[in-house]
């Protein structure tokens, strides 16, 4: 296959997208602010580490190395996870959680939808699945930017202030570099710019209802693609590689 | 022993999370096949990270091996990727009278908050949605209105 390499690094990212997003997730197990809402959130991140799974499984497959989904996920150094920069942000309060979640579902149901459509049959098959999952996720998050944005006062500010704080993460979504561009061309990746205008118009409608408006700037973080990440990612990993590095292949 | 006999051995694993229903009823035994007295049996996951597989795939292989079959693949598919669709009418029914209110059409999935679900205790559709997200990843959490009495709702998918 002419494009191995680069449908290794393109599961990788998918992968590493839903296996930090999962993780954190999974931190507010037992701690979210009442217990539907624990239930929900660590459903959403066990959606999440299946999907790693999944994607990561794939890669493993694909590698030259006799590797599995596990090496690939506890033995890489920092600089080879290639997540988008907004799932490795903390959780922080219940109105940055949500507008994470919000701005990041809204992307994976549109992205996930167009790569039902790959000519890979294996990402094709995964995304199928995702897809009916993330429905559920973005319906979650875009009734909570409605209810706590249109909300109390103080809702209303957190909402704007998570808003304004994450918002600098987003272009990332629609970057596109070789790994795309040569997937685009067989058939296999998605076109992101296509994903972008549908992503703007998802958003906005809930934003409006919910009275909170768009930030003015337009700088956006990058860096995700190259490995370049925010502090936040070395210390999801000294957590999450902790066992496997002290113990290697240790099993329960 | 043919194939017809092996999915009659295999289809009463029940579903480790809700066991009034067996994995064939639930759609997730996929296909068996036989060659050279290799086995290969396909399953496929409700949700990507359902946590019963390898549950499941640990109980294929014991079932067959109570009958002496020790050379036995079980694969993983996502394709096609499952869907509620595939519930037995019977299951659903077995679903409604352990207490969990059934899937409907998956396409009901696309309008969540409309659907109108009736509570398997006492068959009122005045119901409402507590959480989309329940105690397990294919089911949310309802309450009757006039029973008062909470519920579980498998997850249209």
């Amino acid at each position: 296959m002419e494009t191995k390499n680069e449908l290794y690094k393109y599961c990788l990212r998918l992968g590493d997208d839903a296996l930090i997003l999962g993780h954190r997730l999974s931190e507010l197990c037992s701690k979210a602010p009442f217990l539907e809402e624990d239930l929900a959130l660590t459903n959403i991140s066990l959606d999440m580490i299946g999907r790693a799974q999944a994607f990561l499984k794939y890669a493993s497959e694909l590698s030259d190395n006799f590797i599995t989904e596990d090496d690939i996920a506890y033995r890489r150094p920092e600089n080879e996870y290639y997540n988008h920069l907004i799932t490795e942000q903390p959780n922080g309060d219940f109105a940055h959680t949500i507008v994470r979640q919000f701005f990041v579902s809204v992307f994976e149901y549109h992205f996930f939808e167009a790569l039902t459509k790959s000519k890979d049959k294996s990402l094709a098959a995964i995304a199928s699945k995702t897809v009916k999952e993330v429905k559920y996720h973005m319906e979650h998050a875009t009734d909570w930017v409605v209810r706590l944005g249109d909300g109390t006062e103080e809702s209303h500010r957190r909402m704007q202030i998570a808003i304004e704080d994450l918002w600098m993460y987003t272009g990332e979504f629609f970057e596109m570099d070789y790994v795309d561009d040569i997937l685009l061309s067989a058939g296999i990746a998605v076109d992101k710019s296509l994903i972008k205008e549908k992503w703007m118009k998802e958003i906005i409608k809930p934003l409006e209802e919910a009275t909170l408006i768009l930030p003015a700037y337009t700088h956006m973080q990058t860096g995700s693609k190259k490995g370049i990440h925010t502090e936040c990612l070395g210390h999801i990993l000294s957590e999450m590689q902790y066992l496997q590095r002290a113990y290697p292949d240790a099993k329960w | 022993m043919n194939i017809s006999k092996i999915e009659t051995i295999i289809s009463e694993i029940p579903d480790p999370e809700i066991p009034v229903i067996n994995i064939k009823e639930l759609g997730i035994l996929r296909n068996i096949e036989c060659k050279d007295n290799h086995y290969t049996v396909t399953i496929t996951p409700t949700y990507t990270a359902c946590p019963a597989m390898s549950f499941i795939e640990n109980e294929i292989r014991n079932k067959l091996l109570r009958v002496g079959i020790t050379d036995v693949e079980v694969k993983t598919t996502y394709t096609p990727a499952w869907t509620t669709d595939w519930i037995s009418e019977r299951a659903k029914q077995k679903l409604k009278e352990y207490g969990i209110a059934p899937p409907m059409h998956s396409s009901c999935a696309m309008n969540f908050t409309t659907q109108k679900v009736t509570c398997p205790h006492c068959g009122s559709s005045d119901t409402k949605t507590i959480s989309r997200f329940g105690s397990t990843a294919c089911k949310s959490l309802l309450k009757c209105n006039i029973c008062k009495e909470p519920f579980e709702q498998f997850k249209c998918h």
